[in-house]
């Protein structure tokens, strides 16, 4: 069975390496924009975590929050990783170098919620088409209204 | 004397047989060789996501459906259970015996359908698929009688399943799980060991364990390249720790050993209702859950082995009627990263096959 990896204990290690800025707490584990590319750099090859499960963000009113999951399938264990970014100029760097199954969801990312992964080899729109402005997911976004409905 | 050449860009799809759906390569070709591909998507993007905000809890479960129409009980799972997670609703134990049966009845039914229009890609026309879709039918007769419908059944709920089965289904589905193994060895005898199958697919599209790890493959294409992945096993949701069953892994990662794990997945999907029939409780279907649900504020990640691999869903309450945000990892979208990698250097006949052994259905792609 799947089991999940102690926050605390790695909220510990990671700043060991890289500094202040880890927040962990019961289910996930928060991570500074900053330090995203190092922290996933030293997730990947020395904590062997070597399957990008997924990354979705969601919207609030100050902050757009990114959750990746990762797994590693050689000894089953799972963790959840939160990025915060600010509504203003919201930008990550890209994991797509790391492990290339993050590269689409990245881009389905940028299309929908216009958060920029930096370093992305092809930030594109991918569901909708170039010139679409404005991105849906976002909750202040006002699409075109049809027929009666709100 | 050499004549100049230079690259010829071919557009396939969005509306060609091959694709399975709307979904386009712009593909550069050196004569037969393929230089680089270009998936473009986007032409069934119905916005299913932000539609998720707009309906409540209860509503969204057809649209769960449409993602990947051709298995959509098994798109109402991780969706129903986040949302049970979150408001705290006790499944009764029957209904999670039936809903492992209908999801691996929906497994059979779709693998069947991946294979048919698999071997309709490298040109068995149609002969085989329909040999396929004589035991789908009897599947989706199945499947109407305990939902009423034949493609998107709006079966789950909250706390059950929609309705209990009727008197006449499971000896229905004693029958068709007597009759089920003849046929499969019937495609094993007709295709496994055929000419055309062999040739187009041996040693085609290989994809090494380590990069599909890498891109994130999962359900037959991660299992295809002998990685044991399944999250039935290894994360067991559900009742399915009660049961016995092997997850096939093939050798080579090559679009035959696709093709064969599909194959040996029915079988196991077999042997798993056959004990989920037998271990069924007697009990309610379903508990009364309120129609205008409020789960807890919160956020939860369930996920499932849909039969093209791990179907997330990331839902988030604030606490009223609505979901927040409501997110689907989707398997179909996600095995398509490595795609580019696998065709670069094929030649393009073997591209349509390439494709096809990654089977995809556009509903969930795009969403």
């Amino acid at each position: 069975m799947t089991t999940t990896i102690d926050y605390k204990d790695l909220a510990v290690r990671l700043q060991e390496q890289f500094g202040e800025g880890f927040t962990a707490s019961t289910d996930c584990l928060e991570v500074p924009p900053n330090l995203v590319a190092k922290a996933a750099e030293y997730i990947k090859n020395m904590l062997d975590f070597n399957y990008f499960d997924m990354v979705t963000a969601a919207d609030y009113p100050d902050r757009f929050e990114l959750i990746y999951r990762l797994q590693s399938l050689s000894h089953n264990v799972l963790a959840t990783f939160k990025v915060i970014c600010s509504r203003e100029n919201p930008s990550v760097p890209s994991l797509a170098n790391l492990w290339l199954g993050a590269s689409l969801q990245e881009r389905e990312i940028y299309d929908l919620f216009g958060i920029e992964f930096s370093g992305h080899p092809n930030l594109k729109r991918i569901v909708l088409w170039d010139d679409f402005e404005g991105y849906p997911l976002r909750k202040d976004f006002k699409g075109k209204v049809y027929g009666t409905a709100n | 004397m050499a004549l100049p050449t230079e690259p010829f860009i071919l557009n396939i799809g969005p509306l060609h047989p091959s694709t399975h759906g709307v979904f386009r390569m712009r593909v550069t070709l050196d004569g037969e060789i393929i230089q680089d591909v270009e998936p473009v998507f986007g032409y069934l993007h119905r916005g299913l996501e932000k539609l998720c905000e707009k309906y409540t809890y209860k509503q969204n479960i057809p649209l769960t459906d449409r993602l990947d129409y051709v298995s959509a009980i098994n798109n109402n799972w991780p969706y129903v259970m986040a949302v049970e997670q979150l408001g705290g609703i006790v499944v009764p134990q029957r209904a999670e015996y039936l809903r492992v049966i209908m999801g691996e009845l929906q497994r059979i039914a779709s693998h069947l359908l991946a294979v048919g229009s698999l071997m309709n890609d490298m040109g068995i026309f149609y002969t085989a698929f329909m040999y396929m879709f004589r035991e789908r039918e009897k599947i989706i007769d199945l499947l109407e009688m305990v939902s009423g419908q034949r493609l998107l059944y709006n079966y789950m709920r909250f706390g059950g399943v929609s309705m209990d089965i009727p008197t006449e289904f499971l000896p229905a589905l004693a029958r068709f799980l007597k009759v089920m193994p003849g046929f499969l060895d019937e495609y094993d005898s007709m295709l496994t060991g055929n000419e055309i199958l062999l040739s187009r697919t041996k040693g085609i599209g290989v994809m090494s364990s380590e990069m599909a790890i890498n891109a994130s493959a999962s359900g037959p294409m991660l299992r295809g390249s002998g990685v044991k992945w399944d999250l039935r096993k290894d994360a067991a949701y559900s009742v399915y720790d009660k049961f016995e069953f092997d997850i096939p892994i093939g050798q080579n990662g090559d679009c035959y050993d696709r093709y064969r794990v599909r194959m040996e997945e029915m079988r196991q999907s077999l042997r798993i209702i056959h004990q989920a029939v037998e271990q069924m409780p007697a009990g309610k279907e379903k508990l009364p859950v309120p129609l205008r649900l409020r789960p807890a504020k919160g956020e939860v990640y369930t996920q499932i082995e849909a039969p093209r691999g791990t179907l997330g869903c990331y839902l988030v309450s604030d606490g009223t009627e609505k979901p927040y945000r409501c997110h689907f990892r989707a398997p179909a979208l996600i095995n398509l990263t490595v795609l580019r990698n696998l065709l670069i250097g094929q030649k393009l006949a073997d591209a349509i096959i390439i494709f096809g052994s990654i089977d995809i259905s556009m509903g969930e792609v795009d969403r």
